[in-house]
């Protein structure tokens, strides 16, 4: 196992920012944390880089304990807060040295770790880190997470604020770090992104939902789910929160995501209720539930 | 020791390309020691005074002269009556008036006395008092002068001699003291701030999750600024050398070290309060109120401290900046060695340790 976690608490003043959390990630795992802001994943990530100590509970990080071999965790972890944490008056190539030599180590010595995500920025090497664009910053920031081989990495919300395109590209990364063996712990908001992990939780108001696999979260749905469109979004909503069977009522993109408390539901019936309320271009078909839509089933 | 030196690469980097901060670290010291030296000033010059003669005789005539011919006063006005008195001074043309009784001379010669009103314009107190101190000592040379040749039984000359100032410059008193605020500000504000920064900028989470010790980080952050604080305290020696005429009387070399000692010790304390404050700037304020007034107030450079309350006596002694006050006095002034200054020496080493003993203890490991 790369992290343990079991039954860690941890409240700030008044706030109960973690609530009895357990779970594990294996070796070489891309582990997801997913739960929006104030769901505790940065106090979680905090714990777990030994920068808090828990109220209550153990956890490990490659096999060192959190409290008692922190030394020996802040040598063999990568950590990439939430927000942009490198020296903006340094250029990129001044902060990669930088973290490269206080982690006992050289650019090209790793270099082959950082290559793919590195060379991308390299036409910047020269410019301050302040004035890269956020898709840079967030690759300058993992590269320098990365430069010393880390055995686990811990990458808290990387790809907020960041363009789709950029986003994208990350992930791609991600799956290439870990096809070299390293463990990754990411957090996002994004339930988009949850998909591309091997292993996710679903964390809110510090206690976990739900841990599996994307593909059996979604399994966890419990509705037949359906995706339903009119000509006016707006009344289209309304109308379906006013239908006296509805389940759960939501919009998802272009379509609203509809389930019905009626186990023999009828998609006809719906309709014409919905004719009856003056929309038009209706159309209503079977979907698959998404993480999203597990995730709001399950934090109702 | 790699890694420390790239941290100090690191903190050099942040200096230089900080061209205000930078700018502020280096045009202070000069600014402040010129303000000190030139415009902030206890002597007089060209005091502009007037003189009231009823008399009009040789007497009278002679002692104008010799006043106006001193450096320290130049005659304005020549006023006819006692009225105008409150006018000239009104007017703010003069800073002291010229009394002459009528008839001085017959008198000074017949009664063996005679009278000379000094008035004064007691809005500014120090120099009104100057004023009159150095009229009355032209006035008592003149009649000394007089008297050359008459023996007068029982009579006590003081002879005053003003030693390792003899001028009374008051640069020479304003170097050492300048030289303290400036080491104290750009070695305590500075350190504070840039550790602070850290904090704020969200930096120091990576450094804390890093093989990096906090004693890396502190001494890392210390060495430039010890560097930058060393070159400042030269520029303010060659300026008071050089610019004005301040010889130094000790051993440079001893200066040196002391400095160096209450650099380190600001440097500390530095530490100290970035431990404490959460954002820069709060470590700003913490530095110039906790810090700056003390050194001003209470370090015997503007206000001797003989002449304090007993309680604030007492808080002066845990200022460093009193000890640094008279170490730096007794080596530029009175040249004297270690010998003399062990004690103060050994107070300002020993709470420097303090400092560093307890900034290291309350550096956190951790966020919280």
């Amino acid at each position: 196992m790369s992290i343990t976690i079991s039954n860690i608490s941890k409240s700030y003043k008044e706030v109960n920012a973690l609530n009895n959390i357990s779970f594990e990630v294996k070796k070489g795992e891309l582990f997801g944390l997913i739960g929006p802001d104030g769901a505790g994943k940065t106090t979680l990530f905090r714990i777990l880089t030994t920068l808090l100590i828990a109220d209550e509970g153990e956890a490990t990080v490659a096999g060192f304990d959190v409290v008692n071999d922190y030394k020996s965790i802040r040598n063999h972890v990568g950590y990439m807060p939430g927000r942009f944490s490198l020296y903006q008056d340094l250029t990129v190539e001044e902060n990669l040295n930088f973290f490269a030599t206080i982690f006992g180590t050289t650019i090209e010595e790793n270099y082959d770790l950082i290559k793919d995500i590195y060379v991308q920025i390299e036409p910047f090497k020269n410019r301050r880190a302040g004035k890269l664009s956020g898709g840079m910053k967030q690759k300058l920031a993992l590269s320098c997470a990365l430069i010393h081989k880390p055995k686990v990495l811990f990458l808290d919300e990387p790809t907020t604020g960041v363009d789709p395109v950029s986003r994208k590209e990350f992930w791609e990364m991600l799956k290439r770090l870990q096809q070299k063996g390293i463990t990754i712990l990411v957090s996002t908001p994004y339930m988009d992104e949850a998909a591309l992990c091997d292993r996710i939780a679903l964390i809110q108001d510090g206690k976990i939902l739900e841990i599996d696999t994307p593909e059996e979260i979604v399994k966890h749905y419990p509705k037949t789910l359906y995706n339903v469109r009119a000509n006016k979004m707006y009344e289209l909503i309304e109308n379906l929160k006013g239908y006296e069977h509805q389940y759960s009522v939501y919009p998802f993109g272009e379509f609203v995501h509809y389930s019905d408390t009626r186990a023999d539901f009828d998609p006809e019936a719906l309709k014409q209720y919905l004719e009856a309320k003056k929309l038009t271009d209706i159309i209503i078909e079977i979907t698959e539930p998404t993480i999203e839509d597990t995730f709001m089933e399950l934090a109702k | 020791m790699k890694r420390f030196i790239g941290f100090v690469k690191k903190e050099f980097y942040h200096i230089f390309r900080d061209r205000r901060s930078l700018f502020i670290l280096f045009g202070m010291p000069i600014a402040q020691i010129m303000l000190f030296g030139f415009a902030i000033t206890n002597e007089i010059n060209n005091v502009d005074i007037a003189v009231l003669d009823h008399s009009k005789d040789a007497t009278t005539q002679e002692i104008i002269n010799k006043i106006s011919a001193s450096k320290y006063f130049s005659l304005k006005e020549i006023i006819e009556r006692e009225v105008d008195i409150e006018s000239v001074f009104k007017k703010g043309k003069v800073k002291a008036v010229l009394v002459f009784e009528k008839d001085f001379s017959k008198k000074f010669i017949k009664e063996n006395h005679a009278t000379v009103q000094i008035i004064t314009d007691a809005t500014d107190p120090n120099t009104a008092n100057t004023i009159s101190n150095f009229t009355s000592s032209i006035l008592k040379k003149y009649q000394q002068e007089l008297n050359k040749d008459v023996q007068i039984a029982y009579q006590i000359v003081p002879q005053t001699r003003m030693n390792y100032n003899p001028e009374l410059k008051s640069v020479f008193m304003f170097v050492p003291g300048v030289m303290t605020i400036i080491l104290m500000l750009v070695s305590a504000m500075m350190t504070s701030i840039s550790i602070t920064r850290e904090k704020e900028l969200g930096t120091m989470e990576i450094l804390l999750v890093s093989p990096l010790k906090p004693f890396q980080v502190i001494v890392g952050k210390v060495i430039p600024y010890i560097f930058l604080s060393v070159i400042n305290a030269i520029v303010i020696v060659l300026l008071s050398i050089f610019i004005f005429k301040m010889p130094i009387q000790g051993s440079l070399f001893l200066l040196g070290a002391e400095s160096v000692l209450f650099i380190v010790n600001a440097l500390s304390l530095g530490i100290l309060i970035s431990t404490i404050s959460k954002t820069q700037q709060t470590a700003m304020m913490v530095s110039l109120m906790g810090l700056m007034l003390p050194v001003i107030l209470l370090s015997g450079f503007i206000f001797p401290i003989t002449s304090m309350p007993l309680p604030l006596q007492l808080i002066s002694n845990i200022i460093p900046a009193k000890w640094f006050i008279i170490i730096l006095k007794g080596i530029m002034l009175k040249g004297v060695g270690l010998a003399y200054l062990w004690k103060e020496t050994l107070i300002l080493l020993a709470m420097t340790l303090f400092f560093i003993g307890v900034s290291i203890k309350k550096y956190k490991i951790r966020l919280e």
